[in-house]
């Protein structure tokens, strides 16, 4: 971990540092949002720990006090699922050795493959996954019981802004690799995809369905092919 | 609703969240994927986090988010395109958003 630490970037960890600390703000609002819904703190607090996947944390809260457990259930995994294809992407960051893969597994959220997609060295790649897996583990359980403690009194993450944060830290992490034409031309068609599904889909099935922008490719290639 | 129910869902959720992240991290290994294939992963990741972010920009539970949301997401892509610090991007959108809602904006 030494070297691991010695090899990583400043800049990279500094992004890293600001997009933690947003995150804490957000598990705040979870820990305050889950009690006030009528789940016990302590189950906000292993919830945190052990889904650890923002999203389907507030869904699952929210279905919970609307009386809906299978609800929760099936749209918290349904949410989730994208974690497989990502799992596909990334997997030579995660680790090639059980124990590392099994920890690893765990760290796989939005924030840590967009990271590891924004870089292109190998060690890099592996370091922001890593970092930032782990760093978010640590504020979104800190916010969490925070939240869970103070309640009601914390303000809204919505008066902080904090839900426009996130999209616009994916998307800035998202630029490099959109340098290239072909990752563009995947990009514009699965969020148009996604957006057009969203009012008719169960959330987590829109975002799923932007895999079809990978259809792109094929196009291009045939394309490329007709020019020759 | 019991705190039962509630500790069954949890504890279900997690195990099948945990396993749909292993399952994909495990799988690439397991399963020799043609190298066309292969090359293309890093590219369903960029897809579905495009998805991801652009849906979580927009929309809120299925219908239009507003337009303090977008308008900060907006100045914040435009701040990363300028290529500034990931840490100005990030508060200048949050910062945005807060400032319309501020001014009574949706």
């Amino acid at each position: 971990m030494g070297a691991l630490y010695r090899t990583i970037d400043r800049g990279l960890l500094r992004d890293i540092g600001a997009l933690i600390i947003a995150a804490a703000f957000i598990g705040v609002s979870f820990g305050a949002i889950a009690v006030a819904s009528g789940v016990p703190g302590w189950l906000a607090l292993v919830m945190s720990m052990v889904v650890f996947a923002g999203g389907s944390q507030f869904m699952a809260v929210g279905l919970l006090a609307a009386g809906s457990p299978v609800g929760a259930l099936l749209g918290g995994l349904l949410l989730n699922a994208r974690h497989l294809p990502f799992g596909l992407a990334v997997s030579d960051v995660v680790g090639h050795r059980w124990p590392t893969r099994l920890l690893g597994s765990h760290l796989l959220i939005d924030e840590s493959v967009a990271f590891a997609l924004s870089q292109t060295d190998p060690v890099q790649r592996r370091a922001a996954y890593w970092l930032t897996g782990v760093g978010l583990f640590v504020t979104w359980n800190l916010g969490t019981a925070i939240g869970v403690v103070v309640g009601g009194a914390v303000a809204d993450p919505a008066a902080l802004g904090l839900d426009a944060a996130f999209p616009a830290g994916l998307l800035a992490l998202l630029l490099p690799s959109l340098q290239d034409p072909a990752a563009r031309g995947v990009a514009a068609v699965a969020a148009v995809v996604a957006l057009l599904t969203t009012p008719l889909l169960p959330a987590g099935v829109p975002v799923l369905l932007g895999l079809l922008g990978l259809a792109t490719l094929a196009l291009r290639r045939r394309n490329q092919e007709e020019k020759r | 609703m019991t705190v039962a129910v509630m500790v069954t869902v949890v504890t279900v959720l997690a195990l099948g969240t945990y396993l749909l992240r292993l399952a994909g991290v495990a799988l690439a290994e397991r399963i020799s994927l043609p190298e066309p294939v292969r090359k293309v992963l890093p590219l369903a990741a960029v897809a579905l986090l495009a998805a991801l972010a652009v849906t979580t920009a927009l929309t809120e539970a299925g219908e239009v988010a507003g337009i303090a949301r977008p308008a900060g997401v907006l100045v914040g892509v435009v701040l990363a395109w300028r290529r500034m610090p990931f840490a100005v991007v990030v508060i200048a959108a949050a910062a945005t958003a807060a400032g319309l809602r501020l001014l009574g904006v949706p």
